[in-house]
């Protein structure tokens, strides 16, 4: 339940942007969820719902844009199925997750300025 | 924009930010990790199940380092300093870090409990997470390996149950492995699952009440260890590091920063400063690192933040 941690790092890190902007309002925020990032799509929107009341994001609606894990080779560029072993056979290289697999990621905010 | 016709009506924009959510903790943990990287001490981030052995693991690997390392540890936990009382016994300084309701240790937290502790006068330094497989994976506390404890009794699917947790494992160790004999596990099973989760899987199976295996994990901490950047040979490597990472997490933490800087200018001065308890690991750091060159590019990096 780290879900509640992360949306409060979420709006803090909106309501700094607010104040730099000078923006009275946020309209919505775009938030990139990879696949293995560790977090629970469904815990995040509640946990949003819950804690934003009476925040900066109190009227900002959430939208969260799943990123699926790639896993590749750094080698020869061969991408991994789901489930495989994450060792490149020919090359005998360890396989690389592409970083957007793993983060979670404030991508833009829509903010009312004057 | 319409300020200037005297409206007032407001636009809307798209503001593109493309930062991490956990960037606040990447800071801080940055700065932990530069603090170990300068006092030589590894760091280890010791996670599992809770009753995956964890503080069993630790107890055993103070028998068996035989005093060869100066160990120390945190130990997170919901409710309770138990775990760091156990450890303390086992003769390795702790400080229990009470999370409450939090499920996980940040980088804030370690940093917190690491004031007012010897902990550069230690060798090897665990982090000894709270007991859960799944939000610990996400933070970043500034260790220089990600430890994960699986016991045998777990399941031989947990790998792939919790992929996030093992993915970023530097190694996984197979606890309580005396118990096999009693149990439908088949070890291969769980090395298999590991292998497709874990990029660079690395298995060491043990048990912490007997004693077997448990040689294999001090010497992968001793191989760890060796490859800790020195002060002697690999300042440079140092410098590059404080330097490429001092800035980031000025804006931020200036309060951090404050302390870190303390340290650094506690060399020179020793107990003169009012808060000079937090900064005793400082003056051992110096000690530690010896090379003027060293302190000084630490203390430079620290300047810029000011």
């Amino acid at each position: 339940m780290h879900e509640y941690a992360l949306v409060e790092a979420l709006v803090r890190q909106v309501e700094t942007l607010l104040r730099q902007r000078r923006a009275v309002a946020v309209h919505r925020v775009v938030v990139s969820m990879g696949e293995l990032a560790g977090v629970d799509p469904e815990l995040f929107r509640t946990a949003y719902d819950t804690f934003r009341e009476g925040t900066a994001c109190a009227g900002a609606a959430l939208d969260l844009r799943p990123v699926a894990a790639r896993w590749a080779c750094p080698g020869c560029g061969r991408a991994f199925a789901r489930g495989d072993v994450l060792t490149c056979a020919p090359c005998g290289m360890p396989a690389r997750l592409d970083p957007a697999g793993e983060e979670l990621r404030l991508e833009t905010v829509e903010m009312e300025v004057p | 924009m319409c300020t200037t016709c005297g409206c007032g009506d407001t636009s809307l924009v798209p503001v593109e930010v493309h930062e991490r959510i956990l960037a606040g903790n990447d800071r801080v943990a940055t700065h932990n990790r530069e603090h170990f990287a300068a006092a030589g001490v590894l760091a280890v981030n010791l996670m599992g199940s809770p009753g995956a052995g964890k503080t069993a693991l630790l107890e055993a690997t103070a028998r068996a380092s035989g005093g060869r390392w100066r160990l120390g540890a945190v130990s997170g936990d919901l409710a309770t300093d138990n775990d760091a009382r156990r450890l303390e016994k086992a003769g390795i300084p702790s400080r229990a870090i009470t999370t409450g309701q939090g499920c996980h240790l940040d980088a804030q937290l370690v940093h917190d409990a690491l004031h007012g502790f010897a902990w550069k006068e230690t060798d090897v330094f665990f982090i000894e997470n709270v007991g859960n497989l799944v939000c610990p994976a996400v933070y970043d506390l500034g260790q220089a390996a990600n430890v994960v404890a699986l016991s045998v009794t777990e399941g031989e699917d947990k790998p792939l149950k919790y992929p996030v947790m093992f993915k970023g494992a530097d190694l996984v160790l197979l606890t309580k492995c005396d118990l096999l004999p009693h149990l439908d596990v088949d070890v291969a099973r769980i090395r298999d699952g590991l292998a497709r989760v874990m990029p660079r899987p690395e298995v060491i199976e043990l048990s912490a009440r007997t004693g077997a295996g448990v040689d294999g994990w001090i010497r992968w901490l001793e191989a760890r260890r060796a490859a800790l950047p020195r002060a002697t040979g690999a300042a440079a490597h140092v410098h590059t590091h404080v330097h490429t990472h001092a800035h980031p997490h000025v804006h931020e933490h200036a309060h951090e920063h404050r302390h870190a800087d303390g340290t650094v200018h506690s060399h020179p001065h020793g107990h003169e400063h009012a808060h000079g308890h937090l900064h005793v690991p400082g003056a051992e750091g110096d000690h530690a690192h010896g090379g003027a060159d060293h302190a000084h590019t630490t203390g430079s990096g620290h300047d810029h933040g000011h």
